[in-house]
């Protein structure tokens, strides 16, 4: 993960702005620079990124940037690549920023986000109707999910508030006897989770997949009516004629994006990275080998490149 | 804040009573207001949303005109912005290359290591010299210690990532704080217009104006390193200026008699005669840039930040905390030896030849050299070999788990009762409270303390909090920062009191609290967050946990700055221990108690955007959603509300530490 700076790069970003313009068949030699962040998949997925490019002859540099303020760098071109944009989770900073111009989206990356409510499965004793979200209508259920401050409700830990999800207009339109706490940080939410899980006590919480969580424990997701669009939307569709949001959570795309100039400066590389496609599964089985199994990210990647070399290939046109 | 009982031996009674009438009929007045205030006035209870002043949309208005039409002629203000973080990034190029990536052509996964980086061992011998040369073996022997730690644990190449970050920015920070300190004291109506900026510069939380800095800077180190000077630089501005005005006036007479210019006097006069407090200036900009080192790895720093960010997001408390002490140990560190070098008394400049004069310099040239040459031949030499890294591993979340299986329910019983006791009543009480009239009580309060002027300063400060519409988050911040600051003053008044007595404790107590206010909070957060859930009271522990350190500090420094010849008077008159306790020495140093919850309140306050991390609901989690949206106004807005709650604060606690000072007959502090 170590960033390669180099030592006059003053005077090269004047002379790559220039280079710039006109649209070279060639890529430029000026590095690629893909961002970097703080979970697992997506240093996995941006590694395997950088490992193709770099394949095709490209020049890439990795650098580490938060997860939504990278958008600052992603308008001026100081950052060129986020591969993974969560359609979930960072939509809105996403469409503001595509809104100004300087950023584009670069499709789709092949993996879907999964977000419900989750619970452990020996949950499954005290509440035995789940996973269908009738068995949380139950008193006894939902007070099986309580604690001193909620009881008798039961208690569901949310999202950080920035993520969205509706999950309070959720309780209020299905009438659910549960109370919305939200976490701060999706990090607080793991560490109720692995706190609860040690004592095998009692909790609801939202979990998104792809992550480790869903390989280290045993859950389920509850299974709420499917989501639709008009179900959003449209008070009259759904369990409830008279409120939105009576169903469950959308699967989102997790989409690659970028600073509008990539296309002109590497069309190469542009190309390999909307070609770029890789699945949840697959995805899953790499991030269980880097948190649970002790991996580095450059392992993971490196095995991944010799297994798939004619997929990766095809990418970058070989 | 009960514990403020005034004193006894007031010097005008008369007067006195006068107040406590004031204060009974204001308070009274407040108490009808609130009680029954709702049916006659709705609109003092719950501020009109029509009355609310857009000026979250004025500030992403004015940022949007500086980043697109903002000129001075020649040149744009954003491309002023981007020549500056243009030449920050030289020396941090510099830097970084020397202690971490060594010298490369070319760019990106292109480029070739011309020159490696400086060897650990050498970077160790290097700090080990400057620190024999400042404080001798010992310091030396400290040094190396701690250095060794980083490298023992495996922290060696992300601590020299933070520390090329933390080279570059101290020296601007010094430097520049010098320079604005130096022209407050010469122009008067620098003072005058600096002094808010200062105020608001420490007060607002960082996260505030990361996305504006973000924008105008670009994204990565350089932009880092700009938000970690706006943070650390205050301090050594004010303790420049209170230094200069310090020095005494012969000197000053002396320099003019002697003939020395303006600029003589200045650089070959005052600094100089002032380099001991100057010193604690430049310690405090060190102190500051190592807090930021996590904040600043969001926006493309690296280094231990990221690692601490990286490693809770995995849960691996023992990596974080690993990551955690590497800071602690960077901070020991570069503290000690700017403290070394604020102690020493240089002797007179040896005569001889170049290398009899610089013999530290020639031993550390020698040792980098050395140690380059070995590098090419033993590995281990250049970067340390990993074979020899040692880990807690899992110990650390073991620990955690074994106090989350077998205590938990004891932890969370003590956590409801004080939840259902404490914090939830006195949030309630907190926010059924009329704005309009907290705002009316503000005013009195601050003119019975610090006259009309504070009257007038805390009224508009309040009613900008009212005004942007932000007073329920403002009131939910109060009520958790009121509740650390509390107790977080009763555990360390006590703990401040033992250690003065006892001048071993001291030091031990000292270790705890300067680990405490460098380690990262997120450190200990996220097995907060396991044992207690998220909520306000792991927010609390966290909060009080770091705002700890200035309660214990300033009380025993006031108990231990208490005049001996007091001392030895109340023993004369046959005074028992804890009446000289509490008769004399907490009296006398009440203003630097009072000091003391002043700078609490605002690590208190500074404390805020991390406990959004944990699900609090207050102006922290506003600046925070701000950020995450990339809304400069929003963040700002809610930033400044944090900052005039940390004035009223601070401006009230000062007069109150002023008017003590008085009663007591002490020395006025200048502040």
């Amino acid at each position: 993960m170590t960033s390669f700076k180099s030592f006059g790069r003053l005077a090269l970003t004047g002379a790559a702005l220039a280079m710039a313009l006109p649209a070279l068949a060639e890529d430029s030699p000026d590095p690629i620079k893909l961002t970097l962040h703080d979970w697992t998949g997506q240093l996995i997925t941006t590694n395997i990124m950088g490992e193709v490019l770099k394949a095709a002859g490209n020049n890439v540099e990795y650098v580490q940037a938060d997860y939504l303020a990278q958008f600052a760098g992603l308008e001026t071109g100081d950052l060129d690549v986020a591969m993974e944009m969560w359609e979930t989770t960072g939509r809105e900073a996403m469409d503001a920023a595509i809104a100004t111009g300087n950023v584009e989206n670069f499709g789709p990356t092949g993996m879907k986000a999964k977000e419900e409510w989750w619970y452990p499965l020996y949950m499954k004793d005290k509440c035995p109707g789940l996973p269908d979200w009738h068995a949380l209508l139950e008193p006894a259920c939902a007070e099986a999910f309580s604690t001193a401050e909620t009881a008798p409700k039961g208690r569901y830990l949310g999202g950080p508030v920035t993520w969205g999800g509706f999950d309070d207009e959720r309780v209020e339109a299905l009438d659910l006897p549960f109370e919305v706490i939200h976490a701060g940080t999706d990090a607080a939410l793991f560490a109720e989770l692995e706190s609860a899980y040690q004592r095998q006590a009692p909790i609801m919480l939202w979990i998104y997949a792809p992550h480790w969580a869903p390989a280290k424990y045993e859950g389920e997701w509850v299974e709420f009516p499917t989501y639709s669009p008009e179900c959003y939307n449209d008070p009259s569709v759904g369990v409830n004629p008279d409120m939105a949001y009576d169903c469950g959570k959308p699967f989102g795309e997790i989409w690659k994006v970028g600073w509008v100039g990539v296309k002109d400066k590497w069309p190469g590389a542009y190309a390999a990275i909307k070609a770029f496609h890789i699945e949840n599964d697959e995805m899953g089985k790499m991030i269980t080998e880097v948190d649970l199994e002790g991996k580095t990210v450059e392992e993971v990647t490196a095995e991944w490149m010799a297994a798939n070399e004619t997929r990766w290939k095809a990418w970058i046109g070989q | 804040m009960a514990s403020l009982s005034p004193a006894t031996q007031a010097p005008a009674p008369k007067f006195r009573q006068v107040s406590v009438v004031l204060w009974i009929a204001a308070l009274g007045l407040f108490w009808l207001f609130w009680k029954h205030g709702a049916g006659l006035a709705p609109w003092a209870f719950d501020y009109p949303r029509a009355w609310t002043v857009p000026v979250a949309r004025w500030i992403s208005q004015a940022m949007k005109w500086l980043l697109n039409d903002a000129t001075f002629g020649l040149f744009t203000f954003e491309q002023a912005t981007r020549f500056i973080a243009a030449v920050i990034e030289v020396p941090y190029q510099v830097a970084l290359s020397l202690l971490s990536t060594g010298f490369l052509e070319g760019q990106g996964s292109t480029a070739t290591q011309i020159l490696p980086p400086l060897s650990w061992l050498a970077v160790i011998a290097v700090f080990a010299l400057i620190g024999h040369r400042a404080g001798g073996v010992r310091l030396a022997a400290l040094v190396v210690g701690c250095l060794g730690f980083v490298a023992v644990f495996g922290q060696w190449t992300s601590a020299m990532v933070t520390l090329a970050s933390i080279l570059v920015a101290v020296p601007l920070g010094v430097v520049g704080g010098l320079l604005l300190g130096i022209a407050a004291y010469r122009w008067l109506w620098v003072e005058r217009v600096l002094r808010p900026i200062l105020d608001l510069m420490q007060t607002i939380p960082v996260f505030a104006y990361l996305v504006p800095v973000l924008i105008l800077f670009g994204f990565g180190p350089t932009a880092a390193i700009v938000a970690t000077l706006i943070y650390a630089m205050p301090p050594m501005t004010r303790i420049t200026l209170l230094a200069l005005r310090r020095v005494p006036s012969e000197l000053h007479d002396l320099g003019q008699m002697v003939g020395c210019t303006r600029r003589q006097l200045t650089w070959k006069v005052l600094v100089p005669s002032a380099r001991d407090p100057l010193m604690v200036g430049v310690n405090q900009v060190i102190m500051l840039s190592l807090n930021m080192v996590i904040i600043a790895s969001m926006i493309g720093a690296g280094g231990l930040g990221f690692d601490v960010l990286a490693a809770l997001r995995k849960l691996d408390f023992g990596a974080g905390l690993e990551a955690g002490f590497a800071i602690v140990a960077l901070a020991l560190v570069l503290d000690q030896l700017s403290q070394a070098f604020a102690r020493k008394s240089w002797g007179q400049p040896v005569q001889g030849s170049w290398a009899h004069r610089h013999p530290y310099l020639l031993a550390a040239l020698a040792t980098v050299a050395l140690a380059a040459l070995l590098g090419l031949v033993v590995p281990a030499v250049q970067s340390y070999p990993k074979t020899l890294e040692i880990s807690t591993g899992t110990f650390w979340s073991n620990v955690v788990k074994w106090i989350n299986v077998n205590y938990f329910d004891t932890l969370e019983a003590i956590k409801n009762a004080l939840l259902l006791n404490l914090l939830i009543p006195f949030k309630r009480f907190l926010l059924s409270l009329p704005w309009a009239g907290v705002v009316a009580l503000l005013a009195f309060a601050g003119w019975r303390l610090g006259g009309w002027r504070l009257a007038v300063l805390t009224a508009f400060l309040a009613l900008f909090i009212a005004a942007t519409g932000q007073w329920e988050k403002a009131m939910t911040t109060v009520y958790l920062c009121g509740i650390s600051t509390m107790i977080a003053m009763l555990i360390g008044v006590p703990v401040g009191i033992a250690a003065a007595e006892k001048a071993g404790l001291w030091r031990w107590v000292q270790v705890v609290i300067d680990t405490l206010q460098t380690l990262p909070s997120f450190v200990y957060l996220m097995p907060a967050v396991m044992l207690f859930r998220v909520g306000d009271f792991t927010a609390m522990i966290a909060v009080v946990a770091f705002a700890v350190a200035p309660a214990i500090r300033y009380t025993a420094l006031g108990l231990r700055g208490v005049d001996p010849r007091l001392i030895e008077a109340g023993r004369a008159m046959g005074c028992t221990r804890s009446q000289m306790l509490t008769r004399i020495k907490l009296r006398l140093a009440l203003p630097e108690i009072l000091l003391g919850l002043n700078q609490t309140v605002m690590f208190a306050l500074s404390m805020l955007v991390i406990t959004a991390l944990v699900g609090t609901r207050d102006l922290g989690q506003e600046v925070y959603i701000a950020l995450t949206k990339a809304d400069p106004g929003r963040g700002l807005v809610a930033g400044l509300a944090v900052a005039c709650i940390a004035i009223i604060a601070d401006r009230m606690l000062h007069a109150g530490a002023r008017n003590a000072r008085a009663r007591l007959g002490l020395a006025e502090v200048q502040e």
